[in-house]
């Protein structure tokens, strides 16, 4: 016994804050994540925050309308830049939306139990991520009404989807994930949902959360079926997390775009993908954790570890720039050639060297500790590997259709007024409904935070 | 008359823009010395641009335009007024169409199936020979006439558009007395009761001015009414008339002449400023381009050379062998440098323009080929330089070999400058009482110095014949819309002198009037059917010359058919030129400005055809806009640069326009189009371009030294549909001269190659039946946009506006690439007509989601209109940008139900929000294989034409079968200068190029 009375005892380093405050208990980590939404008034940032995303929304709303009436032609797009700001706009949000279910799945898998404190919204960024990502297929096509000729539904005239187009295999692997993300946060909502039914005040809400709940009663039985379902939950979701990226990298990979066509797109879209995922993660914590006083739950240990994969992925992402470079030159194809002389010097060129700075340059800076530990710092350069990614698709997408096989037909982009709305407009629609989220269901996984607490171990012992 | 098709062969940026810096002129000249191998470029701010992007950003940044700064009412109005389509997307409710059966079927009348007429469309007063497509009664396509001498069925981009003016909603639709409506009968009231056309009077103060008239019923019934009133007078005038060479021709023989010349038998073309090779610019287009491209094909036929001496860059510059820039006043002195050269003249006073050496290796050359050259005077040329012409070709034995003299097509040829004079000092003077305007738009067409506007005023009652209510209209007491040609009877000669016969396709939509109606009511006699008063003189000529046939009903039955009366044109005539030409004249130093017919509005008739105003000038590929262009030099001596306004002042007169910059320019002209700026038109046409008739006047109507150029600071927008790009040293268009090409056949093919078949993922589809394939001949290929227009008529494609066209969103299905080879002051352009390549390992079709863009069981990538949804990824995976998307409902035409008429009805209507393309024109490939299925045999080569291809004049695009060896395109496509177009990317193109072979003069090295 002695050794590993040793063992337990062990005292953490001690510049690494523990992942969760001190002092914490089951009542406690209980009444203060219930009490958030049940008890405690709704602070004044979350309506100052709501108003704000309210306002875009009701933007994107008439963005969108007005989309709808006059034709995707409000956009900047054209030939040959016949993709813009819908599809960078899309496949910036599918990797935000990669976070969460990497956090709730594959840290899960292993047993990175840190992550329990920020994985339930992390997710619920990535359904929200998600659902915004969904709507730029469908706003950007010419004719959205007819969207559901891309799913092989049993149509009277037998005709089918072309299964050899990767935008076909976008619409599975997109609708996968996001049914998957939903049943698995759906999954680690129940018991949280009856702890809500059971503390709520008034009927409405107590049957709201009940049938929720779903008859949650926490017995022993329940607790191993959940187990057992949100581990293979996150088993399903696990490869999901790997595969929507690079199918969405198919996109570009698989057409004959100089700037698109190269095997290096997958796991670096993946890279990407985690790399915007936990930069919005720390975005949203940051505000959240100071919105709500949650610093005993989420402390400067996750926000840390958050910047850490930032960092890795990060160079994971840069290791692609280097080689996407290297393999367009050392290919001596001379399109490939002109397209990375195109992006070095041409005439987006502050595109590509802006975002070299914002992925590549500023986050070295989570070398450091001091900057890891400062809120301020990580909450800006998470904002800076945001616009960063954005920055990435506007030059995959833009830089390299402008100007592709046949000069006669090279042409410019310009983004107009629309284009920025119904980009600003999603984010409004994010904002507020993560802002609703908040409002509604518990932020903070309640019973796996308690899976946290010394209490827990001692009876798992 | 009706062809019956199996007989006959034919079947059927206003945005506000930072000025960039100045181009460093220098530096580019010495990136283009130290350059290795052509170069191409595109024009010279790219060229600028290529080694920093400064000029980039410059250009690409500012035109952030939201897409809404354009004026959406315009917007809207401008689609209504020309586009292409009826009003169907899933938004829109369709129409209520009522279907009617016939009572009494007219004879040949088949629903679904196409008749064509064979008619002919005047302009500048030659007619342009045609078939015409009628669908269930209405023309909507035009096509050359192939039996017809002077157009051998090709056509250009005037007749190709013409069909869109008989629909425009903007035409004037009913007689106006003072702008108020009234009726045909209430104005035959008014004008009889003139006393001018009183019984028994001389009509005098009765004058009529017409445009140049061939037709010879019209000129019949002048010469009656002249004689009725024989104190009346005719007078003629035209903007853009042959004044010069009428003049040209008298100083060398005394006499008007006609000059032709059979450049299929010309070795060596020499062309003085003779841009024979664009529709706008010479009567004779037609005809020249076709015998000019049959000798460029490098198929059994010895190529000709042909040297440009020329004021602009034109596309006959861009064709020759051997270009120099001159400034139009600078031709007669170069002109007479060559004629005295070949001994004819003692030597010209002063220096010679161009180089000597250069000159003598011409001199030399055509020497060698005397009796086998032509020399070419232009129609915007001096007198001086149209009689040394004359004289050249004298001298070097042309005259009955090359080039032919025949008496003018003109029935009664005049100088028309003096004609406008004259009548403008008669009508200053108050004689004019009764002045009948037929046709033409002389307020707006006037020159300078002939005060047209002002007299008017004192001409008694003015009446106006004309298609639109233009500015003339204005002027006059009375406007009568006039017949479009498509819904009149008449005649007209063309510019061979062989008389076509104008006859109606549809009865006049509005309450139109023909000339010959006007001169009927004139005269005393009764009123007579134009049809009536064209049949009867024909009837009269029938009996009095003895034309050929046996009856005249028979004569006229088979002159309508064939659309023309067989051996009318004049005969040849045997002349001497005089051997005392005009003494030289010198020419000052100084800024040169030159007016030129606009190859889309022509002299602003056309103003207000969208399809006109959206195709790419040649060369330059500005729409929606005139511009002086100028040269390199120029614009950095006035420190400009593209799409900055500059003015223009000529002799105390002044306009601004923008200019832009073009390679190839002469360093002292400017060279302005006529035409724009129209005050009055339609909804198309207003507020396009700058009007530059006031600086033109009748002493220089097309150049004249002492221009004084300034800058003002304000810019205007051009939309070019392709600008500042080069080829970046891609192999795209291939050349090679014709030393080097007999060295290396397979030069084409030396740089790149196609990767072997089979590498495809996918099994490669067969072929059993047919196998459609296009060859373009490069060499051939004279970039005059005739097929581009053909295609728009032929597929329904709608315009956009020049807001669009700025934002890149053009609908054209085929475009006519311009690269530049050569160096930095002798450029040369070099032409790709690029259509649907329908590859057969097409990116397209592996990418869209819903199997919209399908490959077709005889090779095509066949567009499902209605299956499309409009990822617009095909366009993206399409190397070549062939693909066209309706961004917005471009297809609008609620409001306009004229233009409904106008569709093609085998042809779908494409809604918003769907992908187009080139078909290969997939309805006439099915209707011509149903009719080859019904006859139980094979469809025969030639049998199947595209629309681009049968409006081709030169005849370089080939289409057919290429799974028949036999067939002409497997024949081209086994050439060895047949090439794919990015074939190293592995498409396998179904469309291939034929490289092109030059043949410099070996004597000349540049």
């Amino acid at each position: 016994m002695e050794p590993v009375a040793q063992i337990e005892t062990l005292p953490e380093p001690p510049q690494e804050s523990p992942v969760i405050a001190p002092g914490q208990t089951f009542a406690s980590v209980t009444a203060k994540i219930s009490n958030a939404v049940l008890v405690d008034p709704t602070p004044l940032s979350w309506f100052a925050a709501f108003a704000v995303a309210a306002l875009l929304l009701a933007m994107f709303m008439g963005a969108v309308t007005y989309l709808l009436l006059r034709g995707v032609g409000i956009w900047g797009i054209n030939v040959p830049v016949a993709w813009g700001f819908a599809i960078i706009n899309f496949v910036w949000w599918i990797g935000i939306g990669h976070a969460g279910t990497l956090i709730s799945a594959i840290l899960h898998l292993f047993h990175q139990s840190w992550r329990n404190a920020i994985n339930r919204f992390a997710e619920a960024m990535t359904l929200f991520a998600v659902a915004c990502a969904g709507m730029f297929p469908l706003l950007h096509m010419g004719r959205p009404w007819l969207f559901y000729w891309m799913f092989p539904y049993p149509s009277t005239m037998q005709v089918w989807p072309q299964f050899r187009s990767p935008l076909v295999w976008d619409v599975f692997a997109v609708s996968t994930y996001a049914t998957v993300s939903l049943l698995f946060w759906f999954v680690g909502l129940i018991p949280d949902l009856a702890t809500y039914r059971d503390r709520a005040q008034r009927t409405w809400v107590k049957r709201l959360y009940g049938v929720l709940a779903m008859g949650w009663r926490g017995s022993a039985r329940h607790w191993k079926r959940y187990e057992s379902a949100y581990l293979l939950l996150a088993g399903l979701a696990t490869p999901l997390v790997l595969s929507v990226h690079t199918v969405v990298s198919f996109d570009f990979a698989v057409a004959n775009m100089p700037g698109w066509h190269t095997t290096i797109f997958p796991p670096y879209f993946v890279a990407g993908a985690i790399y915007s995922g936990f930069a919005m993660v720390l975005v949203l914590a940051i505000p959240i954790r100071a919105m709500y006083n949650m610093h005993a739950l989420i402390t400067p240990r996750h926000l840390e570890n958050c910047a850490k994969v930032m960092l890795a992925t990060g160079l994971v992402v840069a290791y692609g720039y280097l080689f996407e470079g290297f393999a367009g030159w050392y290919g001596g194809n001379q399109y490939e050639i002109y397209m990375i002389h195109n992006r070095l010097v041409g005439s987006y060129a502050p595109f590509y060297w802006s975002l070299l700075t914002c992925n590549l340059l500023i986050p070295q800076l989570l070398w450091l500790r001091k900057i890891r530990k400062n809120v301020l710092a990580l909450f800006l350069i998470s904002i800076v590997v945001l616009v960063g990614m954005w920055l990435e698709r506007f030059v995959i997408i833009v830089t390299s259709l402008h100007r592709d096989f046949l000069p006669s037909s090279w042409g410019h982009y310009t983004a107009t007024r629309w284009d920025w709305a119904v980009f600003i407009g999603t984010l409004g629609l994010f904002f507020t409904l993560m802002l609703l989220f908040l409002r509604a269901l518990p932020m903070i996984s309640i019973a796996e935070v308690k899976m946290l607490l010394p209490a827990a171990k001692v009876e798992a012992e | 008359m009706a062809h019956d098709n199996t007989v006959h062969p034919c079947h059927a940026k206003t945005a506000p823009v930072q000025p960039a810096a100045p181009l460093d002129l220098d530096r580019l000249r010495r990136q283009l010395a130290e350059a290795q191998g052509p170069r191409y470029w595109r024009s010279l701010e790219e060229l600028a641009a290529t080694d920093g992007f400064q000029e980039m950003l410059h250009r690409e940044f500012p035109r952030q335009a939201s897409v809404f700064t354009g004026n959406r009412r315009d917007f809207i109005s401008l689609m209504g007024a020309s586009l292409a389509m009826a009003g169907m997307t899933a938004c829109t409710r369709q129409p209520t169409e009522l279907i009617v059966p016939y009572v009494k079927q007219p004879e040949d009348l088949l629903p679904g199936r196409p008749q064509f007429f064979a008619t002919s469309m005047p302009l500048g007063g030659y007619g342009f020979p045609v078939l015409v497509r009628s669908d269930m009664g209405r023309p909507n396509k035009i096509e050359g006439n192939p039996d017809h001498p002077a157009s051998l069925g090709g056509t250009d981009l005037f007749t190709q558009a013409s069909v869109l003016g008989l629909y425009d909603p903007d035409r004037a639709q009913t007689p106006t007395a003072n702008g108020e409506v009234r009726g045909w009968d209430e104005f035959l009231q008014a004008l009889r009761a003139r006393p001018e056309v009183q019984a028994g009077g001389r009509g005098t103060g009765l004058r009529i001015l017409t445009e140049t008239v061939t037709s010879p019923t019209l000129a019949f019934q002048l010469q009656n009414l002249l004689q009725r009133y024989p104190d009346a007078k005719w007078h003629q005038w035209e903007p853009i008339n042959r004044d010069a060479a009428r003049q040209g021709s008298q100083l060398a023989f005394g006499r008007m002449v006609d000059t032709h010349y059979q450049l299929d038998k010309a070795d060596v073309i020499l062309s003085l400023d003779a841009d024979f090779l664009s529709s706008a610019s010479h009567p004779a287009f037609l005809l020249l381009a076709r015998q000019f491209g049959e000798r460029r094909k490098l198929r059994g036929v010895p190529l000709n050379r042909l040297y440009a001496v020329e004021s602009a860059m034109t596309l006959t510059g861009a064709k020759a062998d051997h270009r120099m820039a001159l400034r139009g006043s600078d031709i007669e002195a170069f002109a007479q440098a060559l004629l005295s050269e070949l001994g004819k003249t003692a030597s010209a006073p002063g220096a010679a323009p161009g180089q000597a050496a250069w000159r003598a290796a011409l001199v030399a050359d055509l020497q060698q080929h005397r009796g086998r050259c032509v020399v070419l005077a232009g129609e915007q040329q001096s007198p001086a330089v149209h009689a040394l012409a004359h004289a050249l070709n004298a001298a070097l034995g042309n005259v009955g070999a090359t080039v032919t003299y025949t008496a003018p097509a003109e029935a009664v040829p005049v100088i028309q400058a003096d004609s406008l004079r004259q009548l403008v000092q008669d009508m200053q003077a108050g004689q004019v009482s009764l002045l009948m305007i037929l046709g033409g738009n002389p307020v707006f067409s006037a020159p300078a110095d002939v005060p047209f506007q002002d007299a008017l005023g004192k001409a008694g009652f003015r009446v106006h014949l004309s298609l639109y209510a233009d500015e003339t209209a204005a002027l006059c007491d009375w406007h009568i819309p006039e017949t479009h040609y498509l819904e009149a009877w008449s005649d007209v000669r063309s510019h061979d002198g062989t008389v076509g016969i104008v006859q109606p396709l549809i009865a006049p939509l509005y309450e139109n009037r023909t000339a010959h109606e006007m001169l009927t009511a004139l005269s005393d006699q009764v009123f007579q059917a134009p049809y009536d008063t064209v049949k009867q003189f024909w009837n009269t000529q029938f009996t009095t010359a003895t034309i050929g046939g046996t009856d005249f009903e028979h004569y006229w039955r088979k002159s309508l058919h064939d659309g023309f009366l067989a051996g009318s044109a004049p005969a040849p005539l045997a002349l001497t030129a005089a051997a005392n030409l005009p003494a030289p004249t010198a020419v000052p130093q100084g800024l040169e400005i030159s007016f030129r017919p606009d190859a889309s509005v022509y002299d602003g008739r056309f103003i207000n055809n969208g399809w006109l105003q959206e195709l790419p000038r040649p060369i330059t590929h500005v729409t929606w806009d005139s511009a002086a262009l100028i040269s390199v030099a120029l614009a950095k001596r006035l420190n400009v640069v593209s799409e900055d306004i500059v003015a223009l002042n000529y002799h105390g007169r002044q306009i601004e326009l923008p200019v832009w910059i073009q390679a190839g320019q002469p360093d002292d002209v400017v060279t302005v189009p006529l035409g724009y700026g129209r005050p009055r038109t339609g909804r198309v046409g207003t507020g396009v371009g700058t009007n530059t008739y006031p600086l033109r006047d009748s002493q220089t109507p097309w150049f004249g030294v002492g221009l004084a150029v300034s800058k003002t600071g304000s810019r205007r927008g051009l939309a070019a549909t392709h600008d500042h790009h080069s080829m970046e040293g891609r192999d795209l268009i291939r050349t090679a001269t014709l030393a080097e090409y007999q060295q290396d056949p397979q030069f084409a093919h030396a740089k790149t190659e196609a990767p072997p078949p089979g590498l495809s993922l996918y099994t490669p589809y067969s072929y059993p039946g047919y196998a459609w394939g296009m060859a373009i001949d490069i060499n051939s290929c004279i970039g005059c946009n005739a097929c581009v227009v053909a295609c728009q008529a032929e597929n329904n494609i709608p315009i956009v506006g020049k807001a669009e066209v700025e934002r890149g969103r053009e609908m054209h299905w085929l475009r006519v690439d311009t690269y530049y080879t050569g160096n930095f002051d002798d450029p040369k352009p070099q032409f790709q007509p690029i259509p649907c390549m329908q590859c057969e390992d097409a990116p397209c079709e592996q990418v869209c989601p819903v199997g919209a863009t399908v490959h077709s069981s005889e090779g095509l990538n066949d567009m499902v209109y209605n299956r499309c949804v409009g990822t617009r990824y095909c366009s993206n995976n399409c190397p070549y940008k062939v693909r066209r998307f309706n961004f917005l409902h471009y297809a609008w035409l609620e409001g306009t139900p004229s233009l409904e008429a106008l569709q093609n009805p085998d042809v779908s209507v494409r809604s918003r929000g769907v992908m187009e393309k080139c078909t290969y024109c997939v309805q006439r490939i099915n209707r011509t294989r149903i009719n080859a299925e019904k006859d139980n045999r094979q469809v025969r080569d030639g049998e199947m034409q595209t629309a681009c291809e049968q409006a081709c004049p030169t005849r370089a695009i080939t289409f057919g079968n290429i799974g028949d060896r036999q067939s002409r395109v497997a024949q081209l496509k086994s050439d060895t200068r047949n090439y794919g177009l990015l074939e190293e990317q592995g498409t396998r193109p179904r469309t291939t190029y034929l490289a092109a072979v030059g043949n410099p003069n070996p004597e000349i090295k540049i």
